[in-house]
């Protein structure tokens, strides 16, 4: 089973509608999202939900009112700013401390060394995450709540649950869609990943993401592979990038054109390639190709039904 | 006055609406500062060439155990909730880049064998830019733990009449410490499914920090009916639109500031920096 995670470093490059292509073009497939702060794969691919459970991946402290007796250890100790003095009124005093808890950071010290068992310590709701069935296979799915932290624990929990549902289905393939960035979800995105594919658009911007990207995949030492997206927005940056990359042991596996039939599919929520496989759907064909070749995927995997415009 | 810019997704224009509104304000004669706080990926310097004339190191504490005052009690990795200290009889392991630095191990043994010392995860750049005080951060590569870096920048430059505070993507930790303390969140979205379905989710992050937002639609054009419907519902002032121009994309890939190359687009950056503070000192 070979794990291909589709970073950028920077965000929108395009790799969601890169993935949901390579969806419609794999077989014995399972996909997973991992952008799970601004999951849009869903979007494309829409999955029926199966299972749906809620995600905890900390705890969250909380002032018992009646139980404070202001005496401000919390506020003392607490090293995210997450206590303030300005909770109800309560048994042991007229005015008591209140933790934030967007703030909190689930360290629990406070609780720890509270003196009046004055703070709750119970287990936070961060999230859901969903198993699903798609048109293309298996999907694992999540969705971060609302100014929620955890967003690496979250996103170790969907790659592990796409591998066993891969496992007991016997499929080639999980094809992840990453966050953006290089930070803590990027880096529970690719850490023990097969393959990595950096999507990249030909910007000083973009350029300098995604050297950021290789560097992280290197750190990490995961095989890279290149897709310049958008390539003809400038040609010659595209080259340059191109040339970065061979430089740094990156494969460059092709390139995208600009064209706004790819927003438009995004509109009519299909992938690409199903909308059309000649001009952008034909790079985006090619580029699975060379993918697949790069990562060395099974006939299983590669040989699809063949493509149709619907 | 502190206005950040953000967007739930990436690529929406975060970076080009913050250097061209810090552009327009500085060419007024305003004090201006430019905050990069996406530390995963800092671009707004391609764009605003700062001279950068000082870097800093931003470091952390992290704990080190001193193994002779160690009587393997284990009580640091009792409190410890990310497993980022781990005590087997009189040896210690510390995973520094899952420590969150809360000194619960520290303050929990008994024998003082613990101190914490300080560990470099990322780095501030401060300097200026045509008249604009601009800061940046830097997350070291392999390191998880974005906020800190942010909350170095934040504090790197001192308040100016106006702060411009360019977000990373998203809606979690890294945002949160961003546009934190802002008096205001603009979310800039596209006119796509992907677009509308993060921008929802910005503005109920926005929301849920209790900070006033507006939109701006970006690559506006044929298809921006959907989010104002959704901004009218929802009482989001939509403050201004920048249509779908190749001439944009074109500058940006560039590194080019839109107002600078096309300067009729001054208009609509005045106006829309205008509508942000008419805003701010409304609710006064």
């Amino acid at each position: 089973m070979t794990e291909l995670i589709v970073i950028s470093g920077k965000g929108g490059t395009g790799k969601t509608s890169i993935v949901a292509s390579f969806a419609a073009l794999a077989g014995s497939m399972a996909l997973a999202d991992c952008d799970v702060d601004a999951a849009n794969l869903h979007l494309v691919v829409n999955p029926s939900v199966l299972r749906r459970e809620a995600f905890s991946g900390g705890y969250l402290a909380t002032v018992l009112a009646d139980k404070c007796t202001a005496c401000g250890k919390c506020e003392e100790l607490c090293r995210f700013d997450a206590v303030s003095f300005d909770g109800p009124s309560g048994e042991m005093a007229d005015k008591t401390y209140r933790i934030d808890p967007i703030a909190c950071e689930g360290c629990g010290v406070c609780a720890y060394f509270c003196e009046h068992d004055a703070i709750d310590f119970s287990l936070a709701v961060n999230g859901q995450w969903f198993v699903s069935d798609t048109r293309y296979g298996p999907m694992v799915h999540a969705r971060l709540g609302v100014g929620e932290s955890n967003s690496g624990k979250l996103v170790s929990l969907v790659r592990s649950q796409a591998k066993k549902i891969a496992e007991q289905q016997g499929l080639d393939l999980i094809l992840v869609d990453g966050p953006p960035g290089i930070g803590c979800p990027v880096i529970a995105s690719v850490t023990g990943a097969d393959v990595v594919l950096v999507v990249a658009e030909p910007s000083l911007s973009g350029f300098h993401d995604l050297k950021r990207a290789a560097d992280l995949t290197r750190h990490f030492g995961i095989k890279t592979l290149l897709c310049v997206n958008k390539w003809d927005l400038n040609e010659d940056l595209a080259a340059a990038m191109e040339q970065w990359a061979l430089r740094h042991s990156l494969q460059v596996a092709g390139r995208v054109r600009y064209d706004s039939a790819v927003t438009k599919a995004q509109v009519r929520r299909r992938p690409m390639v199903e909308c059309s496989t000649t001009g952008v759907g034909k790079d985006i064909v090619d580029l699975w190709i060379a993918v697949c070749t790069a990562a060395e995927l099974p006939r299983s995997v590669v040989d699809r039904k063949a493509v149709t415009a619907p | 006055m502190k206005i950040a810019i953000a967007s739930g997704k990436g690529g929406t224009g975060k970076t080009t609406v913050a250097t061209n509104l810090a552009y327009v304000a500085s060419r007024h004669g305003r004090a201006v500062a430019y905050l990069d706080c996406d530390v995963e990926e800092p671009n707004g310097h391609i764009f605003l060439k700062p001279a950068i004339d000082r870097t800093d190191p931003v470091c952390v504490l992290v704990p080190q155990v001193a193994e002779e005052k160690c009587t393997g009690c284990g009580k640091c990795t009792e409190i410890c909730q990310y497993g980022a200290i781990l005590n087997f009889g009189k040896d210690t392991l510390i995973y520094r880049e899952l420590c969150h630095s809360c000194g619960g191990c520290a303050m929990a043994c008994p024998t003082n064998a613990i101190a914490e010392v300080l560990n470099e995860v990322g780095q501030r750049q401060t300097g200026a830019a045509d008249g604009i005080a601009f800061a940046q951060g830097l997350l070291n590569v392999g390191e998880p733990q974005s906020p800190p870096v942010i909350k170095a920048v934040k504090s790197a430059l001192p308040e100016r009449a106006l702060t411009i505070i360019d977000a990373p993507p998203g809606t979690s930790c890294p945002v949160i410490e961003s546009v934190r303390g802002a008096d205001f969140v603009l979310l800039v979205t596209e006119p796509t499914p992907f677009g509308l379905n993060d921008l929802d989710l910005a503005a109920q992050m926005t929301r849920a920090l209790g900070l006033p937002l507006g939109v701006l639609i970006n690559r506006s054009g044929r298809t921006d009916k959907p989010v104002r419907a959704y901004c009218k519902k929802n009482d989001i002032d939509v403050l201004g639109k920048i249509p779908d121009d190749r001439r944009i994309a074109e500058a940006y890939c560039r590194g080019e500031i839109t107002c600078d190359i096309e300067p009729s687009y001054r208009k609509v950056y005045e106006s829309l920096l205008s509508e942000i503070e008419s805003r701010i000192n409304g609710s006064d």
